[in-house]
């Protein structure tokens, strides 16, 4: 049984094509977890996009701390014995399954972008080095745990005609010295950064939260746009909301066209951008590292430089 | 309250470049530093021994040269550290194995603070690795804490939420980089770490069972980027102009 499992049910459901096929190569069964309420409802999309067999546990839980989340998938795993399990690469899942593979004593390769079976053992690639290198992991543990991004894997078109099993476990987590005192939702802006052809990105260049309305100027004068930033812009400043954030850390994004204001290009920020088609930067520093890997670049103040450029590319349009 | 914090000695990732001829990065000769994230790891610690008094100790599992990169912890103020050499081919699984039993065999140890993830290898793995392996609980991704003398408290961003989680002691907290900033240690600082002791533990000889890998590293290839790289300088007005048109011969205008 290849096991998946996910708080976010897109990601899910992409790994489980994954699943699918491997487990033939592997002689195995797809099979998925959902811990939490509304377990049923999920499970059936879940046997849809082709799980064979779904566990549900943790029923009354309304968030998934990781020490019980770790505990429910370590008990599950010593009655059905996977081969492989893999886990989506949210932040609950990043604090499940290292505990996980510390309980079962198994490795882990964390966001896997490629996974298959040679010679019997399982074998996964990773990005290291904040995109300088990519590795090849081979696993000599079982199971072998990996966690997987989002849009790693196209999901299955869903089938609701497919027959698979719900099974419902009872497991009653011990008692941690740890709870959760309260949980509030992210105000997010919407941005999808993930699937967007043009992304303007800004930096710690600018001076204040209004002057982002240059950005937003350019952005107009590009069309089609996507307001991107780096993390310090989400994460310190919180000028912007965190579906913004690109990079080692944030959204990994590959649009036609990047626009770099104001950022100097650490390569934990090129890490999240360096698969786009053009990159372009704007800095006033002639030495920033951005410069090392654009296609064009200008150096000056982007408090000039930008409306010059909106009025530039406006012309050309 | 005696604190560990888990630092790691990595390559300034920064500056790797790929061997154009093997396709490989090149490591050897890179500049060696403390991961970005241990030193706010580092700082939380010493704010918390400042407030509830204790003793903080640094752990690090690397290479015997290590031992000059933990010298900036201590100097920050840190007690003393921990240097454990880890056999070749050593995994996360490994690792934290080794980090849990130096831990243990320190007696009572109440926090144990790692970074969100190494700049390296960016896994997140280890701090909860280490808290399963102990089989204490954990807080990960803190931006911040409050520590008091029975009881810890953390906010942590857990991406689209905003946790607040409280936990007594025993317990493992990974922390984000926004969490502080790490103080520069003072000269007088600087010269007084020289003095504090740095353990020297061999993996073999810490009795730890299982020192396999789970994880065998088979092959690094290197990801290069060509890039045009034309840089518009000077006469902005120019500058703009000429942008513009790349842009628009490349079709990026629409
Ligand atoms: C483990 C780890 C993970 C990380 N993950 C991410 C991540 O996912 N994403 C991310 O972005 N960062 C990440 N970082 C942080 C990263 O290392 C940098 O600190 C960050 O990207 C810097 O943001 P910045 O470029 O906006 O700010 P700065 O580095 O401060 O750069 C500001 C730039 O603006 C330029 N500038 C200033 N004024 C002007 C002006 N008037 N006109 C034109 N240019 C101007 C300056 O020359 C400078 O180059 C991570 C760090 C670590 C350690
Ligand atoms: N070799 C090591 N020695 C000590 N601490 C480590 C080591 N590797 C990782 N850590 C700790 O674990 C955190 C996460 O690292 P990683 O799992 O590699 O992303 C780091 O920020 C350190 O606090």
């Amino acid at each position: 049984m290849v096991f998946v499992f996910s708080d976010n049910e897109k990601i899910a459901i992409e790994m489980l094509a994954k699943a699918v096929e491997i487990s033939r190569e592997l002689g195995s069964k797809p099979s998925a977890v959902v811990l939490g309420r509304d377990g049923q409802e999920k499970a059936r999309k879940l046997v849809a996009a082709g799980a064979s067999v779904v566990y549900l546990a943790g029923q009354d839980m309304d968030e998934i701390k990781a020490e019980e989340g770790s505990e429910i998938l370590h008990s599950i795993c010593k009655e059905v014995d996977p081969p492989l399990i893999m886990i989506g690469s949210t932040k609950t899942g990043k604090e499940i399954a290292p505990r996980l593979a510390s309980l079962l004593d198994a490795g882990l390769s964390t966001d896997s972008r490629k996974l298959y079976v040679r010679d019997g053992s399982i074998v996964t690639e990773r990005i290291v080095y904040s995109g300088n290198g990519v590795a090849t992991e081979r696993f000599a543990s079982k199971p072998a745990i990996v966690t997987v991004q989002a849009k790693t894997y196209d999901p299955l078109p869903p089938d609701d005609s497919r027959g698979g099993e719900i099974v419902t476990k009872d497991i009653a987590p011990r008692e941690y010295g740890s709870k959760i005192l309260k949980v509030e939702s992210m105000v997010s802006e919407g941005a999808n950064v993930e699937d967007a052809q043009i992304i303007v990105s800004c930096g710690r260049g600018f001076k204040s939260s209004q002057d982002l309305k240059l950005i937003e100027d350019l952005a107009k004068s590009l069309k089609g746009y996507t307001l991107g930033c780096s993390r310090p812009i989400a994460a310190d400043l919180k000028w912007l909301s965190e579906d913004h954030w690109i990079g080692l850390s944030g959204h990994k994004v590959k649009p036609k066209l990047y626009v770099a204001c104001g950022i100097s290009g650490q390569i934990q920020h090129v890490a999240g951008m360096r698969d786009s088609g053009i990159i372009v930067a704007i800095n006033k520093d002639e030495n920033a590292p951005i410069f090392k890997v654009v296609d064009y670049g200008i150096v000056g103040d982007l408090y000039t430089v930008i409306p010059k450029l909106v009025q530039a590319i406006n012309e050309k349009a | 309250m005696n604190i560990v914090v888990c630092a790691k000695q990595v390559v300034d990732v920064g500056e790797i470049k790929v061997n154009p001829s093997t396709g490989k990065p090149v490591l050897e000769g890179i500049p060696k530093k403390i991961s970005d994230i241990d030193k706010n790891a580092a700082e939380e610690a010493i704010r918390i021994k400042e407030k509830l008094k204790g003793k903080v100790t640094v752990i690090t599992v690397g290479s015997e040269d290590a031992r000059e990169r933990i010298k900036e912890i201590l100097a920050m103020g840190a007690d003393d550290a921990v240097l454990i050499v880890p056999p070749e081919g050593a995994d996360y699984h490994v690792i934290s194995n080794l980090i849990a039993k130096a831990i243990k065999d320190m007696g009572q140890v109440d926090l144990v603070l790692c970074g969100e993830a190494s700049i390296d290898m960016f896994s997140g793995q280890m701090g909860p690795r280490i808290a399963g392996a102990m089989d204490i609980p954990q807080l990960s991704y803190a931006f911040k804490i409050d520590a008091e003398a029975e009881k810890i408290t953390a906010e942590r961003n857990m991406g689209d939420k905003r946790v607040v989680s409280e936990s007594t002691y025993p317990v493992l907290l990974t922390v984000t980089k926004e969490i502080n900033v790490p103080r520069l240690p003072s000269l007088m600082q600087i010269l007084g770490s020289a003095a504090k002791p740095i353990k020297v533990l061999k993996a073999p000889d810490m009795n730890v069972p299982d020192l396999a890998p789970k994880v065998v590293l088979e092959d690094v290839k290197g990801l290069a980027m060509n890039r045009k790289n034309l840089i518009f300088k000077d006469d902005l007005d120019q500058a703009v102009k000429d942008l513009a048109e790349n842009l628009s011969k490349d079709g990026a205008l629409g």
